[in-house]
């Protein structure tokens, strides 16, 4: 600590350019010797003059050694001397490596780079880890350790000790003990392998999980090998249980996207009892329509999800209320009949999309604050784009059963699919109202399509897809029940997502299917059956 | 649906023969038509010198065999959809499973002739690395063997399916969305490399049937003409199944199932005996158009094929057989010439083909030109 303060003020006076360190001429000397090493000696003498010139605590020592490795220190021929040079256009800037004034320009002759190898640059790398290990910076701490976990190594260990204490940050501080513990694995004593073990217990690193592995087979030391054994098996368990975590993850990502997809599909055949084939591809039209809203505004992609919602909703469900007046209307109470006539619709607006679009797959981009993701630790990190998805199909899930349960609308669509004549009776326009809950459900499948679009190709045949998979989610879930769909989404998601490391994607699919198939068996009705008359008609 | 009564009033022909054709004027025509076919197009194939107008090519009387497998494909949908009222929107499976059972066949008629030139395991085993012949591959070098299992394969497959949709009472659509998930499923397991059917490229390359070169002509036609008696005898058999006892339960399934149970028949057990039988037959259509195309993948299974399938029957009209075969070969003849027009054209044609058939003309071509017959 006291060393690093003082390295602090002392680049900080030298920054200022106030006065000199006292001791500043001598640390300028050894630093000059050293730099000379670099050049001349063995690669040997190279790497003992790199952790020289590290420890020296001389305030230019971070700046050198980075030169270095990034091939930026030189050997100036005329009147011998070490010089960091930039590239210019033509020739090199040149700077002094000790004091960093300018030195003027030097061409490609005057000037040869300082070689070093593999060993060196390790040795570069550690010690100016080891540096950033003192930085006010938290995140360039946070870096330091992360590389000195890469390279563990006993001598930097010993340096960890005493930084140690003075990290503020608990998640840095538990990460330098890593690096302390996995570096003094080597460690000659088996009491001091046995102590370092202990502060490996519990991660969950892969590098500290192989690392204990090799000990658990490798140690010279019995009692040392057992207790690695022990450690392996915690940190083994711990990590299935994260990979868990992760599995029921990328499940209820899927299961979202499944559920998303069927809402509509929940509303249409479920409410209203109409089978709309062409629903994957009210799903595609939503893609679609993010695709152009963002060609419309290239420059404003962080915000275009914003757009593209709404207009989304708009532009499939003015589809829908077409489809509903000029086809489904003609065909109420004839479910065979409809669902060949939407398959035809389903077949016209793909060949729609492909002879507008190109039957190529179209490319639509993720804002930024979609992407990347939160890294819960080192077993675990959940990409963004699928929470945002996962919390979007909750939204829609919200609303559409506030819509239902809470509005005048919702009231009105539910009266007409339980007896439609008896709402007719009561001053419902029940035609109005079977159009309106059909560009509603399609609306719904164009959201769904929007926040496809963020995690799949979009293309004209991504409707297909789905189509299948929603109507099992639906037909599982119990139709006409949001909530079957929801929970009918979630597991099949989970479901698949579960059984795809055993048998690979293809057979997981069919598996699922087949699971679906036979559950119908044993409750034809799906899991949340409707209950009253309208069930009984279906 | 009505399909053609036979009135009290009328004598009823004594012949059994007779008696299965009363009053089918359709079907009557059907048979004719096949007949004549089977006569007139052998002649102009090889009996008329190429360069005459009224030679038929090679190329002709293979795709007029093919469309003769699609009708005979319609024709086993027709039969339990138009006669049982099950939407079926999986006998392209039906059709593929027979198609892959003669493809086996086919594949073991190649013999050392492969590329690898293995004796005993077909080129993709081989190049997969297969040591063995799987099982299931056994016997299918012999042509009784294979004839019976495009028979009993998507009969055996049929029947199980329909056994456990039919016991659990899934009837309308949810029986159309399940069939189609069948199709689907099975084309993904079909796509695997393991299932050990040749994955992604299927079964090709097929050498000869029966020790005929399949490159033949004469074989081609000789296939033809099989495809052609098969839909003959298959219109006969169907006929007479919906003319029976059974055939008119399973019409009052169709009208009205709840009373039909009511009066003591297991609805069930007609539906399923029906369904089986449909799906033989289909079997039996892709059977006779796998060595007629040369190819047998996975895509055969796709959805989209099935549901084409029933479009073919709604054009020419369900519910009355012929006009199922009849539009499933006019159909095909239309997409022939319009994707060697605009190939883009198709798929807006056949969206607008369902629409315009279930908006306008529910009973199909057939329906068309009843309604004329009625008004003069």
């Amino acid at each position: 600590m006291k060393r690093s303060v003082r390295c602090m003020l002392a680049s900080l006076l030298l920054a200022l350019g106030l006065i000199a360190p006292p001791a500043g001429a001598a640390d300028d000397e050894t630093l000059v010797s050293n730099l000379r090493q670099l050049n001349e000696g063995s690669f040997d003498d190279k790497a003992a003059a790199v952790r020289t010139i590290a420890e020296s605590g001389h305030p230019r020592a971070v700046p050198v050694l980075q030169a270095l490795l990034d091939s930026r220190l030189y050997f100036r021929i005329a009147g011998g001397g070490i010089v960091i040079a930039d590239a210019l256009d033509a020739g090199y800037s040149v700077t002094d490596p000790v004091s960093g004034e300018a030195l003027g320009e030097a061409t490609q002759y005057e000037i040869r780079r300082v070689s070093i190898n593999n060993a060196v640059r390790t040795e570069a790398r550690k010690m100016l880890a080891l540096a950033g290990l003192s930085s006010p910076d938290r995140q360039a701490r946070a870096q330091a350790v992360e590389r000195l976990l890469a390279s563990p190594d006993p001598a930097i260990a010993e340096r960890m000790e005493g930084l140690i204490d003075d990290e503020p940050v608990a998640g840095i501080r538990r990460d330098m003990a890593l690096a302390i513990g996995l570096a003094r694995l080597e460690a000659p004593e088996p009491a001091t392998r046995l102590a370092a073990l202990e502060t490996l217990d519990g991660s969950l690193r892969n590098r500290v999980r192989n690392e204990v592995r090799r000990v658990a087979r490798n140690d010279p030391a019995p009692a040392v090998q057992a207790r690695a054994a022990d450690i392996l098996e915690g940190i083994e368990e711990r990590r299935d249980l994260w990979g868990l975590g992760e599995q029921i993850f990328f499940g209820l990502s899927a299961g979202s996207v499944l559920m998303l997809a069927a809402f509509g599909l929940a509303i249409t055949f479920g409410v209203m009892g109409v089978i709309n084939m062409a629903h994957g591809e009210l799903i595609m039209l939503g893609a679609y329509t993010t695709y152009v809203v963002q060609l419309l505004m290239p420059n404003a992609i962080d915000y275009s999800l914003f757009v593209a919602i709404p207009a989304a909703f708009l532009v499939t469900g003015a589809f829908g209320v077409a489809i509903e007046r000029g086809v489904i209307r003609f065909l109420y109470g004839r479910p065979l009949e409809t669902l060949l006539a939407t398959f035809g619709l389903s077949l016209i607006l793909q060949q729609l999309v492909r002879t507008v679009f190109s039957p190529l797959n179209r490319q639509v981009s993720t804002p930024e604050w979609m992407s990347g993701s939160i890294e819960i630790n080192a077993a675990l990190s959940l990409t963004l784009n699928r929470l945002y998805v996962i919390a979007f199909a909750f939204l829609v899930f919200g609303l559409l059963l506030v819509l239902f349960k809470r509005t005048t609308l919702g009231l009105k669509v539910r009266a007409v699919s339980q007896n439609r004549a008896m709402a007719r009776a009561v001053g419902v326009s029940s035609s109005r109202i079977d159009a309106l809950t059909f560009g509603l459900g399609a609306g719904v499948a164009g959201l769904a399509g929007v926040a496809l679009s963020q995690i799949t190709n979009v293309g004209p045949n991504m409707g297909q897809a789905y189509i299948i998979d929603s109507f099992l989610v639906v037909v599982f879930g119990g139709a006409g029940s949001l909530w079957g769909t929801l929970v009918g989404g979630l597991s099949l998601g989970v479901l698949n997502k579960f059984l795809e490391p055993e048998t690979g994607a293809v057979l997981a699919k069919v598996l699922v299917l087949v699971f679906v198939i036979l559950f119908i068996q044993r409750r034809p009705q799906g899991l949340f059956p409707q209950r009253g008359r309208a069930a009984s008609e279906g | 649906m009505a399909s053609p009564q036979t009135s009290a009033t009328r004598v009823i022909p004594e012949r059994p023969w007779r008696r299965l054709l009363h009053g089918d004027m359709g079907g009557r025509i059907l048979l004719g038509t096949l007949a004549v076919l089977i006569v007139v197009i052998p002649i102009l194939n090889q009996g008329v010198s190429p360069s005459s107008p009224f030679h038929v090519s090679d190329y002709t009387v293979n795709l007029l065999g093919r469309y003769l497998c699609f009708a005979l494909l319609a024709l086993a949908l027709d039969l339990v959809w138009g006669y049982a009222g099950i939407l079926s929107l999986g006998h392209g499976a039906f059709f593929a499973l027979g198609g892959y059972a003669m493809g086996m066949y086919l594949m073991r008629q190649i013999g050392d002739r492969g590329v690898y030139g293995d004796p005993i395991l077909p080129d993709f085993m081989v190049f997969l690395g297969w040591e063995q012949l799987p099982w299931f591959w056994y016997g299918f070098d012999q042509f009784w063997f294979a004839a019976l299992m495009v028979l009993l394969v998507p009969g055996v497959f049929g029947f199980i399916f329909g056994w456990l949709a039919f016991r659990s009472r899934v009837t309308g659509v949810y029986l159309s969305i399940i069939s189609q998930a069948m199709t689907y499923a099975l084309m993904l397991a079909f796509f695997r490399n393991e299932m050990g059917f040749g994955g992604n490229n299927g079964l090709t390359d097929f050498k000869d049937i029966l020790g005929f070169s399949l490159a033949d002509p004469q074989t081609r036609l000789a296939l033809f003409v099989a495809s052609a008696v098969a839909l003959g005898l298959a219109y006969l058999l169907c006929r007479s199944v919906v003319r029976s006892r059974a055939g008119r339960v399973v019409r009052a399934v169709r009208d009205a199932e709840p009373r039909t149970r009511s009066l003591g028949y297991r609805t069930d057990h007609y539906k399923l005996w029906i369904w089986t039988l449909s799906a033989m037959l289909a079997g039996l259509a892709g059977a006779l158009y796998v060595p007629q195309v040369g190819i047998i993948n996975p895509s055969e299974f796709s959805p989209l094929n099935s549901i084409e399938v029933v479009v073919w029957v709604a054009v020419g009209g369900r519910g009355t057989l012929y006009g199922a075969a009849l539009g499933g070969a006019l159909v095909n003849y239309a997409q022939t010439l319009l994707t060697a027009m605009i190939a883009e054209l198709w798929l807006f044609a056949l969206g607008g083909l369902f629409v315009a058939v279930t908006l306008f003309f529910p009973r199909g071509l057939v329906g068309l030109l009843k309604r004329r017959e009625d008004r003069s």
